[in-house]
């Protein structure tokens, strides 16, 4: 298949700070592929740097038959781009919004205006379709720059965090909305630090760390190695890490770690036998609430590849919950 | 055309969000009206003063009717990012610009018209050459907005957009002979006249409304013309070097 987004060697500095450094991937036609990364990872530069926002120093971009290095805004009119923070007008209604959008891209008054009334429809506004976005939550802002983004159908799309900052039932509807556009054959190019989202959308995932690739791979493969692990978690009454030193100590071959709290997590390449363990735990004064086995999941296989604590990237989604 | 269609867009939408609103209007026309009524009243004269004072008003009603609201609403797009949104779009940056400056050259044009109208109730007009003041008002509109957008694209916050433009507009009113002459300046402030757009500007409109002007015409449609294409490319340059680096 061929190429939408050919990038190559692509670097950006900012007052001395390398934001991005040595980056390379392709994005076929019709793929949905991942930048996945915790802030300052040089998500939104490489989008800013494929967009035109940015000019790189040096590394090449190509979308779609443009050079876009020498003429940055070539691609501009087969692009749609919805950044992290909605960017529509405040005081223009969501229909209003939408047809101003659509005229940015040279779209006639009937064609604009049956296209924003169908869009509104598709994405659950038709209700708001005459409010003014101010007065519009979270939720329905992101959607509706969601909406402006694919205004004049472009066959590529560029998604700054999609979901940062919105509640979880409104999250889940733009993730369906995404992947409605993926199967309707748009190419999408999307950063996120949600390590699920990536997961659950994505059909190749970049692992972007400190404004570097680490890693770029199927979903599949990334998973792969971890097939045969087996994962437990342990939760206990108090605090999980005064246990980690002597269950490593006493059960050699387990990985332990304190996953929250009071929470431990446990990984083997064998099968964990739960009984000892907790007779173990139990014996020593510790009250376990619960056992469970886990699949090993792409935060594992992020973690164990970039080296970045998942706790790190949890941080970040509980900061931006907190925003929502 | 499809370049057109977004031009119009972006010139509509500005003029409804920005340009018609009442807070605008205020800056843009109350505000000359009060300052040359200030004048007005200090001179002592009668109605005879109307006419030469009339040249003034009408450009300062479009320096600030202009400037006002540009200045701060690129600034502010600039903020909440919706800036962004023209940016991306497929147009060329200079006929972007050129859009995003259109809602205020005409809103200029218009405030230029109400002292006008003004005028022509107190004091005879029949002797003002028309064909020489509309093209005036029109360059005038386009260098003052252009100023207003060299003002915007040079700062990054809303308060410095307010603060500069009044460092440039207020000095002006002052230097470029509008209610004072500028061979009544002292020698040393003259120079700074001649470094001004709205010098110019004046001095057409005093030629053609009361027949008292220092400088060729052509001369002061060139200069004029000259600040606009300065103005407008400096505004591009910044905007490349500081938006999209």
């Amino acid at each position: 298949m061929s190429a939408a987004i050919q990038v190559a060697h692509l670097a950006k500095r900012f007052d001395g700070v390398t934001a991005v450094d040595d980056v390379s991937f392709d994005v076929a036609q019709g793929e949905l592929l991942g930048l996945l990364g915790p802030n300052g990872a040089g998500k939104t530069t490489t989008l800013n740097l494929l967009t035109g926002l940015a000019r790189p120093d040096s590394g090449s971009i190509r979308i779609e038959a443009h050079d876009c290095t020498r003429r940055p805004r070539a691609a501009q009119h087969l692009v749609g781009i919805v950044p992290d923070e909605s960017n529509l007008y405040e005081e223009l209604s969501g229909f209003d919004n939408l047809c101003f959008c659509a005229a940015l891209y040279g779209m006639r008054k009937r064609e604009r205006r049956e296209r924003a009334t169908e869009l509104l429809q598709a994405f659950g506004l038709t209700d708001a379709a005459h409010r003014k976005f101010e007065t519009y939550s979270k939720g329905m802002k992101r959607k509706l720059t969601l909406a402006a983004g694919i205004v004049h159908r472009p066959p590529i799309l560029f998604l700054d965090e999609p979901t940062t900052g919105i509640d979880v039932a409104a999250a889940r509807g733009i993730r369906q909305l995404v992947a409605e556009l993926h199967r309707g054959g748009t190419t999408i190019l999307l950063t996120t630090h949600y390590i699920e989202e990536a997961e659950r959308l994505c059909e190749r995932i970049v692992f972007l760390v400190r404004g570097r690739v680490v890693r770029i791979d199927t979903v599949h493969n990334l998973l792969l190695p971890e097939r045969g692990r087996q994962v437990l978690i342990v939760s206990l009454a108090d605090s999980a890490a005064p246990w980690c030193a002597q269950l490593a100590a006493a059960f050699p071959g387990l990985k332990v770690e304190a996953a929250a709290d009071a929470e431990l997590r446990l990984e083997s390449a064998a099968p964990i036998r739960v009984g000892p363990l907790v007779r173990f735990l139990e014996e020593r004064g510790a009250e376990v609430l619960e056992a469970r086995r886990a699949h090993p999941s792409l935060e594992d296989v992020f973690v164990r590849i970039t080296g970045v604590e998942a706790g790190e990237m949890r941080k970040e989604r509980e900061r931006a919950a907190a925003g929502a | 055309m499809r370049h057109w269609i977004a031009f119009w867009s972006i010139v509509l939408k500005d003029m409804r969000t920005y340009y018609l609103k009442p807070p605008n209007v205020s800056w843009g026309l109350i505000f000359p009206l009060a300052w040359t009524g200030m004048f007005f009243v200090r001179s002592g004269a009668g109605v005879e003063a109307v006419l030469p004072l009339l040249p003034g008003l009408v450009a300062v009603s479009i320096l600030f009717g202009t400037t006002s609201m540009l200045a701060v609403t690129v600034t502010f797009e600039r903020r909440m990012r919706s800036f962004e949104r023209l940016l991306l779009a497929p147009i060329p940056l200079e006929l972007l610009m050129l859009a995003k400056t259109g809602g205020a050259i005409l809103f200029g044009i218009a405030n230029a018209l109400v002292p006008i109208a003004l005028g022509a109730f107190l004091a005879d007009l029949s002797g003002v050459a028309w064909s020489t003041v509309l093209p005036a008002v029109g360059l005038i509109a386009v260098a003052s907005t252009f100023l207003g957008l060299f003002v915007a694209v040079s700062v990054s916050e809303v308060f410095e957009a307010q603060t500069f433009s009044n460092f440039l507009r207020f000095p002006m009113i002052f230097l470029c002979g509008l209610f004072i002459p500028i061979e009544a300046l002292p020698a040393a402030l003259q120079p700074l006249s001649y470094a001004l757009p709205l010098t110019y500007g004046v001095d057409i409109l005093h030629g053609a409304m009361h027949g008292a002007h220092a400088l060729p015409l052509g001369l002061d449609f060139a200069a004029l013309g000259a600040f606009c294409a300065v103005l407008f490319l400096a505004s591009v340059r910044n905007i490349h070097k500081r938006w999209i680096s």
